[in-house]
């Protein structure tokens, strides 16, 4: 079926047949046809940030917590460039979001007109794909060919770039059903390497599963077979901070988050165990370490649907490409049809090392006197919260990795982080787009102050929509990490890492309209928490914390991943050296 | 040791990309890649090589198909074995690529590229530096009474020869098409 229509209306038709229900965005005058679409109809509900990287963050955190597709709508120029940041987040995190930009006239292009830049030659790095389309004809099936791509295979952003001319022209609309596309990812993994894998896994010592965000982007059935597969081996399993979730924190193979900042059970079991198994992981640097001392003694499995992520840092035995949920079916299928073999003998004992790690108890503090704890505050707010139907988002720093090591996860999408990219601001337009998905959960952003300040003007969008979410800052007016490293690195010097002139929290949200509470008092703390969940709309929680805490564990720049340092009585002196010193 | 005192293999300015105490030998391929013609393909294809820090020695395009939009682009990279499957893995990433084939690798094949070379001079420059072209099967595609162009066709190290000699005799300036390359046989 083909129809004509006007690019601005082939624009919201094209989304209404994608299933989109909420758009995020801002206007501006290159995209003003489609605003007034939006106008006339209800089938989209568009939802009006304060700032275009909100937008896409937003996006990013409706698309992570629901396993759809994020959309935003933005400006040219300015609007574009303010998107920038965003696309590369949910590139590096592999988040499927649409975001559609405005652009001048097809004839102004290149005439340096207001409001003009190269949408897709400044985004081209930073998206899966993207797209300028000249001709009103090719519109629509260039919007479904965008949607198919962002979902398809490795997720990732892509964007597509529509002339203001191109919206006001009228041309014949292509059906979702007529778009053709060469682009299909590989989803079926090669059956003798899986089988190659079943056979290390039948005769393993030390085996161990090593699980990422690829687990939560594949979908529910990669979830169940994963905790079938973890059940029915006895293997232990980590995660990296994308994947948390996946396999539940109360589940009894849990060894909790590796990496710099992970579980010393954890980090232990990848540098001593005989067999890892990469589940839709990408060996990041800050899993790996330094990469020479890396696992010594293993053989190494990745299961990945993006090939480019096999052997780009690590060189692997058993490499499989394919999407996780299609593999780990055919895995099981292949391992129960062998006779369900492991090394129960070996495994009992792996156990027994893991158990020994895990009794040193690297995450316990001590909460004493009147000034809380970083850590106090998230057990309690752990506590207090985990019976609730939850979302996490955060920002980025110290108390992200808190965050990660306190708080459980007992299902996947359900923590919203910006892991690759690190881009602090990320969690309050990230837990706008969770609560929109999501009316009646409790959406928390674990914030630090810092990082708060950066996309704070989103408070305004919670309150025009309604979106009860809850801002739990851990004010240490400092940037913590940033701090931690001038301790450990740069001699105590603690160069711009304190946070001045901070604005009063309380008195912040009520300009907005918002409730605000402040606690500086370990026996305030939990009656302040339960005030903040049971406040019906959003909150600005200041919560006054122990300044100069550090994050431990923490495997030192240029360190491997048996060489920890642990909290409570930490010697932090000489902790990185040499190259590590050069290292981020 | 100096904090910046990063061991081999390594590159000196990130953390992000360590690499391993790999092979180090460096070898160079040609790649042929097919993609859609499109706006945008080849800074895409460009913009990869130039992101991730991998070289281009050659590089050549050109539509190859009209009724099926697709071009082919010719790319002689160089690097470890580790970097070049990784090269070619992060092409098929991209979405207009079709295919990514590595000539070096996948059999014989064959290696073509075409210089122009403007060459001027008096007397005995002159008739020798005709003399050379004719072995070199060059053809002379234009002429003045002070100077010559000539076209040559063959392999990199055959032009990089023949414009030693000529550089003796005149030579002003040189144009190359950089490589097309084929696959022997079927």
């Amino acid at each position: 079926m083909t129809k004509a229509m006007t690019g601005a209306k082939m624009v919201v038709q094209a989304l209404v047949d994608q299933g989109v229900d909420v758009v995020f965005g801002y206007p501006g005058g290159a995209v003003l046809p489609i605003y007034d679409e939006i106008f006339q109809q209800n089938h989209i509900q568009h939802v009006l940030v304060r700032h275009e990287q909100g937008a896409v963050h937003a996006a990013e955190g409706y698309a992570r917590s629901t396993g759809k597709l994020g959309v935003a709508l933005v400006t040219s120029g300015p609007g574009a460039t303010n998107a920038v940041t965003g696309l590369t987040d949910a590139l590096l995190d592999s988040i499927p979001i649409l975001v559609l930009t405005g652009q001048v006239p097809t004839f102004m292009i290149g005439s340096d007109a207001f409001q003009e830049a190269d949408t897709v030659g400044i985004t081209r790095p930073c998206t899966k794909h993207n797209w300028l389309v000249k001709d009103t004809d090719d519109l629509a099936r260039t919007i479904h060919e965008a949607c198919h791509v962002a979902t398809a295979g490795r997720p990732g952003p892509v964007l597509v770039d529509i002339p203001k001319d191109v919206q006001f022209a009228t041309g014949t609309y292509t059906t979702k059903q007529a778009r053709k596309s060469h682009y299909s990812p590989q989803v079926k993994g090669d059956i003798t390497s899986i089988t190659d894998l079943v056979k290390a896994m039948e005769t393993a010592k030390r085996p161990l599963f090593y699980t990422g965000g690829g687990v939560v982007n594949s979908g529910d059935a990669a979830t169940q077979l994963l905790r079938e597969l973890v059940a029915a081996t006895n293997f232990p399993i980590t995660s990296t901070l994308m994947g948390l979730g996946c396999y539940p924190a109360s589940g009894d193979n849990w060894l909790g988050m590796l990496g710099m900042h992970g579980l010393y059970e954890a980090n232990m079991a990848m540098h001593d165990c005989d067999l890892m198994i990469n589940i839709g992981a990408r060996f990041d640097d800050r899993i790996t370490g330094v990469i020479e001392k890396f696992s010594p003694h293993s053989k190494k499995a990745h299961i990945d649907i993006d090939p480019s992520s096999i052997n780009k840092v690590i060189q692997v035995d058993i490499p499989i490409v394919g999407d996780i949920a299609h593999v780990l079916e055919d895995l099981l299928k292949v391992w129960k049809s062998r006779g369900r073999k492991t090394n129960a003998e070996g495994v009992s004992k792996w156990w027994d090392q893991i158990n020994t790690w895990r009794s040193i108890d690297c995450l316990k503090f001590t909460q004493t006197g009147k000034i809380i704890k970083p850590q106090y505050a998230l057990s309690r707010l752990e506590e207090l919260t985990k019976k609730y139907d939850r979302y996490i988002t955060t920002e980025v720093g110290q108390h992200q990795m808190w965050a990660a090591q306190y708080l459980g996860f007992e299902n996947p999408n359900r923590w919203m982080t910006s892991g690759g990219l690190g881009t602090m601001g990320y969690g309050t337009p990230a837990s706008i787009g969770v609560q929109m998905a999501h009316r009646e959960s409790l959406v928390i952003n674990v914030a630090g102050e810092a990082s708060w300040l950066m996309n704070m003007q989103e408070m305004g969008t919670a309150m025009q929509y309604k979106l009860p979410v809850k801002q739990f800052i851990l004010n240490n007016e400092r940037l913590g990490m940033v701090r931690q490293w001038q301790e450990l690195l740069h001699g105590e010097r603690y160069s711009s890492s304190w946070s001045e002139s901070l604005p009063d929290f309380v008195k912040l949200a009520e300009a907005f309209g918002a409730k605000g509470i402040i606690c500086s008092d370990p026996d305030d703390l939990d009656d302040a928490i339960m005030e903040m969940i049971t406040y019906d709309g959003p909150v600005i929680f200041d919560c006054l914390v122990e300044k100069h805490e550090n994050c431990f564990p923490m495997i030192p720049s240029g360190k491997a991943h048996n060489d920890m340092i642990l909290g409570e009585n930490a010697d932090t002196a000489n902790a990185i050296q040499g190259a590590g010193g050069a290292l981020v | 040791m100096s904090a910046l005192n990063i061991k081999k293999g390594s590159t000196s300015h990130s953390a992000y990309n360590l690499k391993a105490g790999y092979e180090d030998t460096v070898e160079r391929h040609t790649l042929a890649i097919l993609v859609e013609n499109e706006p945008g393909t080849l800074a895409r294809v460009i913009g990869l090589f130039a992101g991730r820090g991998y070289n281009i020695e050659s590089l050549t395009v050109a539509e190859t198909d009209h009724h099926g939009h697709l071009s082919r682009i010719t790319i002689v990279t160089s690097g470890t074995p580790q970097v070049i499957e990784q090269i070619k893995a992060q092409l098929g990433r991209i979405v207009p690529v079709h295919k990514v084939n590595d000539l070096t690798v996948e059999g014989p094949s064959v290696e073509r590229e075409l210089a122009l070379f403007k060459v001027a001079g008096k007397g005995d420059a002159r008739i020798e530096a005709v003399r050379l072209a004719d072995i070199f099967r060059a053809n002379v595609v234009d002429s003045t009474l002070e100077s010559f162009v000539f076209e040559v066709v063959g392999t990199s190290e055959k032009i990089d020869a023949f414009g030693e000699l000529m550089r003796p005799l005149g030579l002003t300036e040189v144009v190359r098409t950089g490589i097309a390359a084929l696959s022997r046989g079927t």
